[in-house]
């Protein structure tokens, strides 16, 4: 499963673009020429080929010339891997663990005795917050 | 409907200039957990209900902004060690199918006056998206999820 890491990095690299996310909303309809699915933007249509080269070179999308029309469609099949649900799962996981690491830094410094000072015996309870913790070891 | 699984283990490691009891807590503590765990453009409005403590629930469940996909989010504490270790196991569905079954380990080591914190997901990801009714919907879901974390990551 190890094989497709190296795809869908370039898959969700693909998506950090709001043009080419479009283009996919647009594909995910079904299959669209490249002139249609250039109407509808607010860019040339040069621009409109590189954004569907970078799609294309992920897999996220195919495309077949019929005469003088480029077709377009989605490739599912990238999408519906479940390796694309993980890699979700460890992008969640990556924002989460990104906003805790915000979320600490809002908070007071520590007390200082906390953490390194031995040479005092110990004291009275620290005021740190603690919630209430059930014993680990029932239920 | 295809069924499918599919099992994977990845790992995260962090490290946090804070120490492993404040890490901890942020995680023990509802009211400290809810004031960053949930992602604030898609879990924003979702109901959270935590109870900490070994073989208690922790549920959320809301709907994806743009295409509201319904999702629900089931977990039972198995383990926990106060400041060190919490084992929990979780299911999740979307629009009402249950789409994995996983264990996460979270370990909080002291590191240097911070903590290290490592995160194993273990899952078991049921049947993918592969029925075709739901192909276009769920793909669509996925993208706008990737999408948001994608928006922020790069802001």
């Amino acid at each position: 499963m190890l094989k497709y890491s190296g795809e869908l990095d370039l898959v969700f690299q693909a998506l950090s673009d709001p043009t080419r996310r479009e283009l996919v909303d647009r594909l995910a309809q079904g299959p669209a020429s490249v002139s249609e699915l250039a109407a509808p933007l607010p860019i040339s249509l040069p621009a409109v080929h590189q954004h569907l080269q970078v799609l294309q070179d992920c897999g996220l999308v195919r495309s077949a010339k019929v005469g003088r029309v480029r077709t377009c469609h989605l490739e599912l099949k990238m999408l519906n891997t479940a390796q694309t649900w993980i890699q979700a799962r460890k992008a969640m996981w990556e924002r989460r663990l990104d906003r805790l690491d915000a979320f600490l830094a809002t908070l007071p410094p520590e007390a200082a005795e906390a953490t390194e000072t031995s040479a005092e015996p110990p004291s009275e309870p620290s005021t740190q917050h603690e919630p209430d913790l059930p014993k680990g070891d029932q239920a | 409907m295809n069924r499918t699984v599919v099992h994977d283990t990845f790992v995260i490691d962090r490290h946090y200039p804070a120490a492993p009891a404040r890490v901890f807590t942020a995680f023990a503590d509802p009211a400290t957990k809810k004031q960053w765990w949930n992602d604030p453009d898609i879990e924003k409005d979702a109901a959270h209900v935590i109870d900490f403590r070994v073989g208690g629930r922790e549920s959320m469940a809301g709907a994806i902004p743009g295409d509201g996909a319904s999702f629900t989010y089931d977990a039972v504490y198995q383990d926990i060690v106060a400041n060190s270790r919490i084992v929990y196991s979780y299911e999740m569905t979307m629009d009402g199918r249950r789409i994995s079954v996983s264990v996460a380990t979270l370990e909080f080591l002291a590191d240097g006056d911070g903590t290290r914190l490592m995160l194993t997901e273990q899952g078991a990801y049921l049947d993918g998206l592969d029925t075709s009714a739901q192909r276009e919907e769920g793909t669509r879901g996925l993208l706008d999820a990737l999408a948001t974390y994608l928006d922020k990551e790069s802001s």
